[in-house]
Order: C-alpha cells, then sequence, then structure tokens
C-alpha cells in the first residue's frame, strides 16, 4: 500500500501516461478540511466494463504485461479513500480519456500524510514522452504555516529547465518546486 | 524564501552549464532508470529517486547522467528496482534499492564502476519482455 497521497497520485499520473494521454491535468487542492486530487487526461481511456476491472484487484486486462493478471493502483486507491471515509469518483470513456476525483478528509485518523509535493510534481513531469501536463496546486494556509497557489506548465518548465530525463534538469526543477511549495533552499529574498 | 520565476530557472540552468562546461567528467552517457509502476511506488521508489538525484549532484555527475522512470519491469517482490547501463559497466539491474543503496550505487558503480554485490538481479522478468 502507499505511503503517502502523493505516492497514489503519481502512481495515476503514471497510468495516465502510459494510457497514451497528450495532456495529463493534475489538482491538488488542500483546503476546507479535505485534501483533494483530479486527475484528468485524454488518453485511451475505458469501457465500462474496462473500468470496472481497473478497480478489481484480482483482474487486469494484461495490457502491460501479457501473462499478468493483477493491477493493485486504482484498487489501492480506492481502497485507502472508502477507509477514510473520502470520495472517489472514476469517469472515463474509451477512446476520450479518464478522469479520477478523490478526496481525503484532512483530519481523518485514516488519512495518508499529503507527502512530497514538489517531488511528487518533478516525478510526474519527468515521464518520458511528448505530453503537456498542466498542474494547479493550492494549500491553504495554517497555524504557522502560509498557504500557496501556483499552477506548472510541463511544457514551460521545460524550455527553462531543459528536458527532464537529464539530470541537472531534474535538479533544477526540484528547486524551482520547491521554492514555489515553500520548502526546501530556494533563492533567498 | 521567494518563489522562483522561470526566468530565474533560465539563469539557473545557464549558470550551472557554464560550470559544468568548465570540467572534464569520466563516465558520459550513464542512463538510471528506476521502477516507478504501482510496486516500485509502493516500496518507496520515489525515495530511492531522490537518493539518486542527489547522490548524483553530490558527485558532480548531473551533466552526464539520464535518470528515467519507467513502470513495473516485472521484478515486483524486489522492488525499488534500478537499472543502469553505462559504457565500461554490464547493463545491471538492481533490487531492493533503499535510499542507502541508491546512493552506493551512484558511487560504487557509476564512480568507481565496481558492482554493488547483493542487490542484482535478472533482466525483466521474462513474461513482460516484449516478443
Amino acid at each position: 500500500m502507499h505511503a503517502s497521497v502523493c505516492d497514489f497520485v503519481l502512481d495515476v499520473v503514471q497510468n495516465s501516461v502510459e494510457a497514451g494521454a497528450r495532456l495529463v491535468e493534475l489538482d491538488l487542492f488542500e483546503e476546507g478540511g479535505r485534501i483533494s486530487v483530479r486527475v484528468a487526461d485524454d488518453g485511451r481511456g475505458m469501457t465500462g466494463e474496462e473500468r470496472a476491472r481497473a478497480l478489481d484487484p484480482f483482474r487486469s486486462d494484461g495490457g502491460k504485461h501479457p501473462g499478468r493478471r493483477v493491477g493493485l493502483g486504482l484498487p489501492f486507491l480506492e481502497q485507502a479513500v472508502r477507509a477514510a471515509d473520502g470520495e472517489f469518483d472514476l469517469e472515463s470513456r474509451k477512446g476520450r480519456g479518464t478522469t479520477l476525483r478523490f478526496s481525503f478528509p484532512a483530519d481523518h485518523l485514516d488519512t495518508p500524510p499529503t507527502g512530497d509535493v514538489p517531488g511528487l510534481f518533478r516525478s510526474a513531469l519527468a515521464f518520458e514522452g511528448g505530453y503537456e501536463m498542466r498542474i494547479r496546486r493550492r494549500r491553504e494556509a495554517r497555524p504557522g504555516e502560509p498557504g500557496t497557489e501556483y499552477e506548472v506548465i510541463r511544457s514551460e518548465l521545460r524550455e527553462a529547465a531543459g528536458d527532464l530525463s537529464g539530470a541537472t534538469a531534474l535538479i533544477l526543477a526540484g528547486r524551482y518546486l520547491e521554492s514555489l511549495e515553500g520548502s526546501g533552499d530556494g533563492p533567498r529574498e | 524564501m521567494a518563489k522562483m520565476t522561470l526566468e530565474d530557472l533560465r539563469k539557473l540552468r545557464d549558470e550551472r552549464k557554464k560550470d559544468l562546461n568548465r570540467r572534464d567528467v569520466e563516465g558520459k552517457n550513464v542512463q538510471i532508470i528506476v521502477g516507478m509502476g504501482t510496486c516500485g511506488i509502493a516500496a518507496g521508489a520515489k525515495s530511492t529517486f531522490d537518493a539518486i538525484l542527489a547522490a548524483v549532484d553530490e558527485f558532480h555527475l548531473d551533466k552526464d547522467v539520464v535518470i528515467r522512470q519507467t513502470g513495473c519491469m516485472g521484478l515486483c517482490y524486489v522492488e525499488p528496482t534500478v537499472e543502469v547501463a553505462m559504457p565500461g559497466m554490464p547493463a545491471t539491474i538492481y533490487g531492493k534499492v533503499d535510499a542507502a543503496v541508491a546512493r552506493e550505487i551512484v558511487q560504487k558503480h557509476v564512480v568507481e564502476k565496481t558492482l554493488v554485490e547483493n542487490h542484482i538481479f535478472d533482466r525483466p522478468a521474462a513474461d513482460i519482455i516484449q516478443k
């Protein structure tokens, strides 16, 4: 099972990239007592039957690995969300794409920690392929911690930092994302 | 700490380029691939990825290293998995790579050109190799 909300999100984004998406949208909001996530892609999408299989841990279409029949990504997520009295919604249309929305109540005992948000974004932006990605991030202020709000576009980041498979670009992109989030050792004021 | 802008990022990249162009680093064309499927993520592949990146930075190898993320390599039972391909060394898949082992791989395999024992596994599992 994944250790943090960010781990779940990274898994879902990896699914979108593997589904041949040209555009992936990721929203990660922490506000109003909830951690809310939306991942939308224009990848190959699923039929109703395929959608049902995607949520069954012991059935996989074998598309990734012929011969293997276990697919745990979305079932893990749905189980974690249900355990924390959260909300889970998976919409998909064959040939059109998939939109996944889920949320956790921030104060529920079974809600996983949010995790490393800049690290999640760096990895989500750095999968191989020519996909575009738009990330929207909001975190409301908490006692002793200011809020933040920003947007990251993959093509713009690649133009500024370089190809995100190169270690230099990954290091620089990490620092940039940490500065947006308000963590790490970015440039001093 | 102030938020950086994309322009700040461009400047940092240009500064680093100038700095790197002054160095002659061995071991060019190093590819490090981290399995980032469900099994890898659940086993801590994100920390592994971070540790590799930190070690590459520490050993000043970033100009010569490409770090990719891939899906499941079929070795779910020894995740996190890391594949290293570079001139002068056999393409190697390492398993059970936590943050400490990740640093060891960068230091021993990439810098010192020595295999890291007890973590070497076979090519991706036979049943997932595309025929």
